[in-house]
């Protein structure tokens, strides 16, 4: 007996260990409950619009409209949340799922950091013990999230096994979990792993859309012709695109990180390079050798650097309903100066894969179209990335 | 029904397990020689994996070493070959499923016929998630060795109610390693096995000690050691077999007052 439950046509599903079974079974029923109880409700909302700064602004770029001359680009701007991206819509989500279910402690895996400082974040505010996971590549890449992070209260713990960044952490973080589950929950970070994590992720994450749809019908009365984000996990992508899937006129496209190139060993686009597997609880496309050994992957954003990618993306580029598209590290650094200098948005070098694809079509569009691109997170933490990969030495 | 049920006939097992090419496949293939030539009843073969979410330390390690080395599924299968010449004992595979997956399910188990695997073992492959592999797998006669863990509470019914080959019981809570005490009231779980099937149950996760295989295999037919094996493996390394040998002998001594 098949259980077709959290599957995304063929992708989805449970793939992990027996240990694990109970736990996520517990967190599906506790999360059917709550997602219709109008008490958690309330309360999410209260964090969304008090605490996070929600709705978000949705920011015309006149400039940058102007500049290249072709569709009218506005910005999601996820960037301007509390704790500086579109992370803290999930974790507040799941910090108070945890919390209902009376969990004291959230563990949670980083890459850029951003989703362990916004964990770090909710474990304060709500009371809760927290460990993070990073691999220690990470954590040279992004020092200064791992000092906001102990500045919030929690333990960061450098991954040093297999290649040290995203895929690691995420494999400590599960192994972890199977040691202490009583009292823990996995915060998990992106619209990935096992059933029900990336139909919770993204819930929390739709909210995006839903803001973006109210948004653009007030300022332009209509719906936009596309909408833009960047796709590590993938889940400011599927929120940004989540309510906007049944408009079947509204093209949905994700930007893959290419790294030096999608003909490179150097890349983590997952859906331009890899092929279907079974990883980290869930069955998707992932980089992986003729063996299915999991490649090492690359990008210069520690965000991206992911071999997989979520189920429910699979399924949408399965479905011919997103598109998704490789963006180098070099253009993605290019956009991430040219929004600086045009707008004065400075954004996450993550967000960048998706400003860098709106630079490549807006112009080839006519001045009525529209244009969304969800600026996930803001990008202070990689100035000094990107000053060095300029050849300037500036450390943080 | 597989050769795995000789390796409980009239005694309790002692399983071994190595992760296959650590550090090359030549001594793995000397070291499972000495295993059984002391006493090993069945051989739990590890095809390693890049990113073994259910592994400790030690077995990650040696998983990274062996793929370092150039191992490979077709090299493993072989390798195998090479060794059913004059081994008999039941051998069972224990890898992830997107080994299996990627080689292409069907052919993966039918590989596993002709080399004369007895089971496959996939820790990442729950109760749930069983029926793409379980048809295939019983067409070519290789036992989908099912696994408990101490959380799985209302499941163990169902899950050993449908076991083949022998229940794998994860004796505690996290990923393998040795461990200085086992905590898990393991009596009343297997009791809820007794219960559901007369498939022999063997248990895994922690184990290193004779006093620990002797207090386990208390309630279960069977132990299953692997991270105190390859680190004697990761310790000695060519001269490991030896090394190996003793250890399974004591061990066995340890399960021979049943």
């Amino acid at each position: 007996m098949t259980n077709q439950k959290g599957r995304f046509g063929t992708h989805g599903g449970q793939y992990i260990p027996e240990t694990l079974m109970n736990a996520v079974i517990e967190l599906e029923a506790a999360y059917e409950y709550y997602k219709n109880d109008p008490e958690f409700n309330r309360e999410l909302t209260e964090l969304f619009n008090e605490y996070a700064g929600r709705p978000s602004r949705l920011y015309y770029a006149e400039k940058m409209t102007k500049a290249l001359g072709g569709a009218k680009i506005y910005l999601k701007r996820e960037d301007l949340n509390h704790t500086g991206a579109h992370k803290i819509n999930n974790v507040l989500g799941q910090a108070l799922l945890a919390k209902k279910m009376g969990k004291t402690r959230l563990i949670a895996e980083t890459g850029a950091g951003q989703h362990g400082v916004a964990t770090a974040t909710a474990a304060a505010l709500m009371g809760m013990e927290c460990v993070v996971f990073m691999g220690e590549e990470d954590t040279i890449r992004q020092a200064l999230n791992v000092y906001r992070m102990r500045l919030l209260g929690a333990e960061v713990i450098p991954v040093t096994t297999g290649t040290a960044t995203l895929k690691d952490a995420v494999s400590e973080a599960m192994r972890e979990w199977t040691s202490r589950i009583a009292d823990t929950h996995y915060c998990l970070g992106s619209v990935m792993g096992p059933h029900p994590f990336p139909t919770i992720v993204r819930d929390f994450q739709a909210v995006i859309s839903k803001e973006i749809k109210e948004q653009i019908l007030q300022k332009e009365g209509r719906l936009p012709d596309a909408v833009i984000a960047c796709v590590g996990g993938g889940s400011n992508a599927i929120g940004s695109f989540y309510h906007f899937i049944e408009d079947k006129k509204v093209r949905l496209i994700g930007c893959e990180a290419a790294g030096r190139g999608i003909d490179t060993d150097e890349t983590a686009a997952t859906i331009t390079t890899g092929r279907l597997g079974i990883f980290h609880g869930m069955k998707s496309y992932f980089c992986q050798d003729e063996y299915g050994q999991i490649a090492p992957v690359y990008s210069i954003s520690a965000g991206l650097d992911y071999p997989g990618v979520g189920p429910e993306h699979a399924y949408l580029h399965d479905m011919g309903r997103a598109e998704y598209v490789p963006v180098t590290d070099e253009e993605a650094v290019w956009a991430f100066e040219y929004l600086a200098k045009t707008e004065g948005i400075i954004p996450a070098i993550e967000s960048a894969h998706a400003v860098a694809h709106a630079m490549k079509v807006a112009p080839l569009m006519s001045p009525e179209k529209i244009i969304v691109v969800t600026i996930s997170g803001r990008g202070d933490k990689d100035c000094a990335a990107i000053a060095r990969y300029r050849g300037e030495d500036i450390y943080e | 029904m597989s050769n795995i049920k000789n390796a409980f006939k009239n005694k309790k097992a002692f399983i071994a397990f190595f992760t296959c090419g650590d550090p090359d496949l030549e001594t793995t293939k000397k070291a499972i020689r000495s295993a059984v030539k002391n006493g090993a009843d069945l051989i739990e073969l590890g095809i390693p994996f890049s990113d073994p979410t259910a592994e400790g330390p030690v077995i990650q390690a040696a998983n990274l070493r062996a793929l370092k080395g150039g191992i490979t599924t077709d090299k493993i299968f072989a390798f195998v070959r090479e060794l059913r010449k004059d081994i008999d004992v039941p051998f069972v595979f224990m890898t992830y499923t997107n080994v299996v997956f990627s080689y292409g399910v069907e052919k993966f188990v039918s590989e596993c016929q002709k080399s004369r695997i007895d089971g496959l073992i996939l820790p990442d492959l729950p109760f749930e998630e069983k029926e793409e592999f379980h048809p295939i797998c019983a067409g070519y006669g290789v036992d989908l060795i099912s696994m408990v863990a101490p959380t799985s509470e209302k499941r163990i019914a169902k899950i050993a109610g449908e076991a083949e080959g022998f229940l794998y019981v994860v004796s505690s809570l996290g990923v393998t390693g040795m461990r200085s005490e086992i905590t898990t009231d393991l009596t009343s779980i297997v009791a809820t096995i007794r219960e559901n099937t007369r498939i022999p149950c063997a248990v895994g996760f922690g184990i290193s000690t004779p006093q620990q295989a002797a207090a386990m295999a208390e309630y279960a037919d069977g132990v299953i050691v692997g991270s105190a094996i390859v680190n004697i493996m990761e310790k000695y390394g060519k001269d490991a077999p030896q090394y190996v040998g003793d250890y399974v002998k004591e061990m066995k001594k340890a399960l021979s007052v049943y």
